[in-house]
């Protein structure tokens, strides 16, 4: 099998991340519900991640980062834990439901929202935004890369006409953590919501979010924290504001280990590698005839991500063609991201996505080439 | 790509629906599989159940028979 498909969740992961499960499982217990040594142990490993994660996206203070399920949880925290009625909130149409639908639902409980346009590449103008900014701007929201074509925002002009404007800025990175670099600071992030079980390699189930001092989010959930047992609510203090009940630290132990290989490697070695084949791929499907290609391709520093179609045919199908003909992973169809499709035109026939990891090889991109031949030859 | 042939799909209201129309239907040695919903019926994504034309009838049957809620029956060319 081939796997194309890691935008979705990385498939292959370093051995250590398993090993790190399954050392989790036969050994930890749960962390801050006790002082014995299981859950010490459990203790131990969630701090060593965030510190791990602290390093990798430049956090000064580790008990700023927070865990959840993945981006989708982290994002729905930041979002309806910030926004009231009569806030504005500005976002773009490279969006994932993960962004749009928590931003829907304030929208309905009298938030205002906008949403910046792309061009016909899906990029967006940053002078866009600021355009957009007025006295009762809270919130800009907006993914680092688009999952359906890759491209990226430039988080760090973003950032900085946030804290111009004293806008909170929150990022999704759930396309680029592990990939690209991310420095809260540099980049002016108030809140960065990341998954797990994407570029940082770990298990699905994983994520979390950092959130700048003295920005305060109301929980969506309340419940156990092992601390102030006595307290009616849940305690305003990060980590724990926002880790209500048990941690998956099973996960979360294969997540450090996942951190830990990023760090060794680095990322620019990672990306660098994943850059190289999505280009490959990328000038190798680039030259047959009736294939569209979504997205700027006009610099490196995107997403390994490569999305197009054959002629007019379902994506779905081609996707299904791949898997079943040639034993590839791709992702078809809509790409939960409803606004880019609609700006690129591709409502109806989807699109057909291929997502590198620098595991793959030049051998597996090759093949997934001479599959996209055979299929746009035989129309 | 292949040539379009004539499938009974079936849709389902979730995904639930269709891996449990899955394992029914590998339990009682029928034949399909699960494949990506074809665009002529929906754009918005999930898992459809492929099977032979002639098994339409035998299908509904079967359907009846157990609890799997599915949406639709389609003849279609995929």
């Amino acid at each position: 099998m081939i796997y194309f498909d890691n935008a979705a969740t990385s498939f292959h992961k370093p051995d250590s991340v398993a090993e790190a499960v399954y050392n989790a499982i036969k050994n930890m217990g749960n962390s801050g519900r006790g002082a014995h040594k299981a859950s010490l142990e459990s203790g131990r490993v969630i701090y060593a991640t965030r510190e791990l994660l602290a390093e990798l996206f430049n956090v000064r203070d580790c008990s700023r980062i927070a865990f959840t399920a993945n981006s989708t949880e982290s994002l729905n925290a930041a979002i309806k834990g910030l926004l009231h009625s009569g806030d504005h909130v500005i976002t773009t149409v490279l969006e994932h439901n993960s962004v749009l639908r928590p931003l829907y639902e304030m929208e309905a409980k009298g938030a205002e929202l906008s949403i910046i346009q792309c061009n016909a590449l899906g990029n967006i103008k940053i002078e866009d935004i600021e355009d957009k900014i007025k006295h009762n701007t809270k919130m800009v929201v907006c993914t680092h890369g688009s999952n359906l074509t890759g491209n990226l925002l430039n988080i760090e002009r973003i950032g900085a006409l946030c804290r111009k404007h004293n806008i909170l800025f929150v990022v999704d990175a759930s396309q680029t953590a592990g990939v690209f670099p991310i420095d809260v600071d540099r980049q002016n992030i108030d809140v960065l919501c990341f998954t797990g079980h994407k570029g940082l390699l770990g298990p699905q189930g994983t994520g979390g979010i950092y959130v700048r001092e003295g920005i305060n989010i109301s929980p969506l959930k309340s419940g156990g924290s092992g601390i102030l047992t006595y307290m009616k609510t849940q305690p305003a203090s990060m980590p724990e504001c926002l880790e209500a009940g048990t941690l998956n630290v099973h996960g979360i132990a294969g997540l450090h280990a996942g951190v830990s290989y990023i760090l060794e490697h680095g990322i620019d070695y990672i990306r660098k590698k994943e850059q190289e084949l999505m280009r490959q791929f990328y000038e190798g499907v680039g030259g047959i005839s009736n294939i569209k290609i979504y997205g700027d391709f006009s610099t490196i520093e995107r997403a390994a991500i490569v999305s197009l179609n054959i002629g007019e045919y379902d994506s779905a199908m081609v996707c299904d063609q791949l898997a079943e003909d040639y034993d590839i992973c791709t992702r078809g169809g809509g790409h939960c991201a409803p606004l880019m499709h609609q700006a690129l035109g591709t409502v109806e026939q989807g699109a057909v996505r291929f997502s590198f990891s620098h595991f793959n090889t030049c051998d597996e991109v090759d093949m997934g080439i001479r599959a996209i031949r055979e299929l746009s030859a035989h129309q | 790509m292949r040539e379009k042939v004539m499938r009974v799909v079936i849709t389902f209201k979730n995904t639930s629906g269709a891996m449990a129309m899955e394992k029914f239907c590998k339990g009682k040695g029928v034949g399909g599989r699960l494949i990506p919903v074809p665009r002529e019926i929906t754009s918005g994504c999930g898992l459809a159940w492929s099977a032979e034309p002639g098994m339409k009838d035998d299908l509904i049957d079967m359907l009846k028979k157990c609890d799997i809620k599915y949406e639709h029956i389609y003849e279609l060319e995929i």
